[in-house]
């Protein structure tokens, strides 16, 4: 029988030929990355099970990325760091991007794949949920906790349940107003915030070919939004240049078996479908951002994993240019090469970094800020009763901080947009 | 595991998410400190909004103030509990408060998988909606064998759905116990 993606993967880790939606199987992990939040919990559990002086599997295989609490007075918060720190010293691991250093890098999942860790046909665990984002690159990929990572760390396996796959096809380009985010949301919106578990969710269709990689990312990250345990898009020559570009270590790219059965299709025309936001407090709370144009807001924020990105920031640029915030607005670059990008990539002689300092935004450092609240003194976090409207990926209550602030998520373009109005405004207002 | 799991009812909506459970700024205490652990029981289930907090009313403090256990054992839920972030320290922070069982409609998976692998707690599923059969408070009695919860306060008896596969894993105690039971791994 026909096997998706996401089952010939697992088949071909499980050393089998084939496996089927619903079988627990073991099977052969190819890269574990864990963080400064559940890396510390992590080792605990290994040492705990494995001995004091246990080695981990394999130390091209461990990756540890530092990004949640990097920019904070937090004793508790800079004592995870360390933590992290000693044990790499200890396991002498090459992938390691420490704070402070010219390694540094901020946001995982975007990290993962600038330092060419994710790869098409591979397996990649990660202690946090969004680690789902690296299925843009054609690979199985999904968020665990502290116990399974400390098992993956001592033993390279893990048992994982097949999970059914469930296809979303966009028809046609994108308009210039819509961005992956406007795709992700209506789709949360139509399945809603438990509409996946257990199942991958796999994205195709000529729309979601023509956006380039970290708009693929953007879609994939936020699979666990509606519950899904991974997402995937089969890979084409640029996901396999941006690669290739990343890493020299070789890979094999897996593609969907000829008439493959899928859970359920959904299809999507593009042309159809408008500026798109989640209301407080479920990705799942779908409006149509002309529909919140009442909505008064006293911040807004772009960054995180799924919004922090270059293209995320040359779209957020592309209505600031020239234009002055209404309320306070929070820059923040996924990584410090986004960071650097910034300084760099230029839109009509002028910066990006540039075009947000004029237009009065903040810009910060590289890290997950205050996607998550984190602790008190974190960039741009929620420390009252805001309204915001932010380009990350949930806004369940509390999660930028305080239990009563208000957030919206939208797209980049949305958010630039609502930041120049002070009120949640369309972008379709703002381009020309 | 224990064969009858008895304690108090804390009754929550859907959609109880893991900042909820932990809020993300406390993602900081060691577990190996006897001291330092403690703020996990004390904090958990406080970014859970006033109004929903202990339902039908809210505005039950799941843990009293200077306290770092709770007086609930057994947590009610709706649909997509603990969905969000993937942090372990969602249910050993309910472990850590005196929770022994969850039961909810469904559940977000990284929630239920780390409740099971690490030990934690019971995660029940229920084929019906209890959170509006139950109050906080009402004395809860669940008979693992027979998958039956008994609302004692009300008398009232609630079928819940067989643990299936994981009950072998949590009445191991953890995956570690199971693997290592099941010839799987080799440890210390």
């Amino acid at each position: 029988m026909a096997m998706t993606i996401t089952e010939k993967i697992l088949a071909k880790h499980a050393g089998r030929d084939r496996v089927e939606p619903g079988e627990n199987i073991w099977i052969d992990v190819d890269v574990l990355m864990t963080h400064d939040v559940c890396g510390p919990g992590t080792i605990g559990v290994f040492k705990k099970n494995f001995g004091a002086n246990a080695r981990v599997w394999d130390v091209e295989k461990v990756v540890i990325i530092p990004d949640h609490y990097i920019f904070t007075e937090n004793f508790h918060a800079n004592r995870n760091v360390d933590i992290l720190r000693e044990f790499v010293k200890e396991q002498n691991l090459p992938y390691y991007y420490d704070p402070g250093t010219d390694r540094y890098k901020g946001v995982c999942h975007v990290a993962l794949s600038e330092e060419g860790h994710t790869r098409p046909g591979e397996v990649l665990f990660g202690t946090d949920s969004h680690t789902c984002t690296a299925g843009a690159f054609g690979e199985f990929a999904t968020g665990i906790g502290n116990t399974d990572a400390g098992f993956v760390m001592g033993t390279g396996k893990l048992w994982v349940k097949v999970p059914p796959t469930m296809r979303f096809v966009f028809e046609g380009e994108l308009p210039p107003y819509l961005m992956a985010k406007d795709l992700i949301l209506h789709t949360i919106g139509e399945i809603g915030v438990d509409g996946a578990t257990y199942r991958a969710m796999e994205f195709a269709g000529d729309g979601v070919y023509s956006l380039n990689i970290e708009e693929r990312m953007t879609l994939t990250n936020m699979v666990i939004e509606a519950g899904g345990k991974n997402g995937v898009i089969e890979p084409d020559e640029i996901t396999e240049t941006f690669v290739k570009s990343r890493t020299n270590k070789p890979f094999t790219v897996v593609r969907n078996d000829p008439g493959v059965n899928y859970y359920s299709t959904h299809e999507f025309r593009t042309a159809e479908l408008e500026p798109t936001a989640a209301k407080p407090h479920s990705p799942d709370k779908r409006a149509l951002v002309r529909e919140l144009k009442d909505v008064k807001l006293t911040r807004a924020y772009v960054g995180s994993c799924t919004g922090g990105k270059i293209t995320d920031f040359k779209a957020a640029a592309s209505i600031l240019k020239g234009r002055t915030c209404a309320v306070p607005t929070f820059i923040v670059p996924a990584t410090t090469e986004v960071a650097k990008r910034l300084k760099e990539e230029r839109l009509g002689g002028q910066s990006l970094e540039d075009i947000f300092l004029a237009a009065g935004a903040q810009v910060g450092p590289a890290s997950c800020a205050a996607c998550l609240g984190g602790p008190e003194d974190t960039f741009g976090r929620l420390n009252g009763p805001e309204v915001c409207i932010s380009t990350t990926n949930r806004n369940f209550p509390g999660r930028m901080g305080s239990k009563e602030a208000q957030v919206f998520l939208a797209s980049p373009l949305t958010v630039a947009a609502s930041a120049v109005a002070g009120r949640i405004s369309d972008p379709r207002d703002y381009l020309s | 595991m224990e064969n009858i799991i008895k304690g108090k009812a804390f009754v929550l909506g859907d959609d109880i998410d893991t900042d909820q459970i932990i809020p993300a700024q406390y993602l900081v205490y060691k577990l190996d400190d006897e001291e330092e652990r403690k703020k996990y029981g004390e904090l958990a289930m406080s970014g859970v909004p006033d109004a929903q907090s202990g339902l039908p009313d809210g505005h039950i403090p799941f843990v009293q103030k200077g306290k770092w256990t709770t007086d609930y054992a057994i947590i009610i839920g709706g649909k997509n509990f603990g969905c969000g972030s993937s942090r372990e320290h969602a249910p050993f922070a309910l472990n850590i408060a005196g929770v022994k069982a969850v039961v909810a409609e469904s559940y977000a998976r990284i929630f239920f998988r780390n409740s099971v692998n690490g030990g934690y707690l019971v995660p029940f599923e229920t084929p019906s909606r209890l959170i509006e059969k139950i109050a906080t408070g009402d004395e809860i009695e669940i008979d693992v064998q027979s998958s039956t919860l008994k609302n004692l306060t009300r008398d009232e008896s609630f079928e819940l759905c067989s643990l299936g596969d994981v009950e072998k894993i949590l009445r191991a105690g953890d995956v570690f116990a199971y693997a290592k039971e099941a010839g799987m791994i080799e440890m210390r």
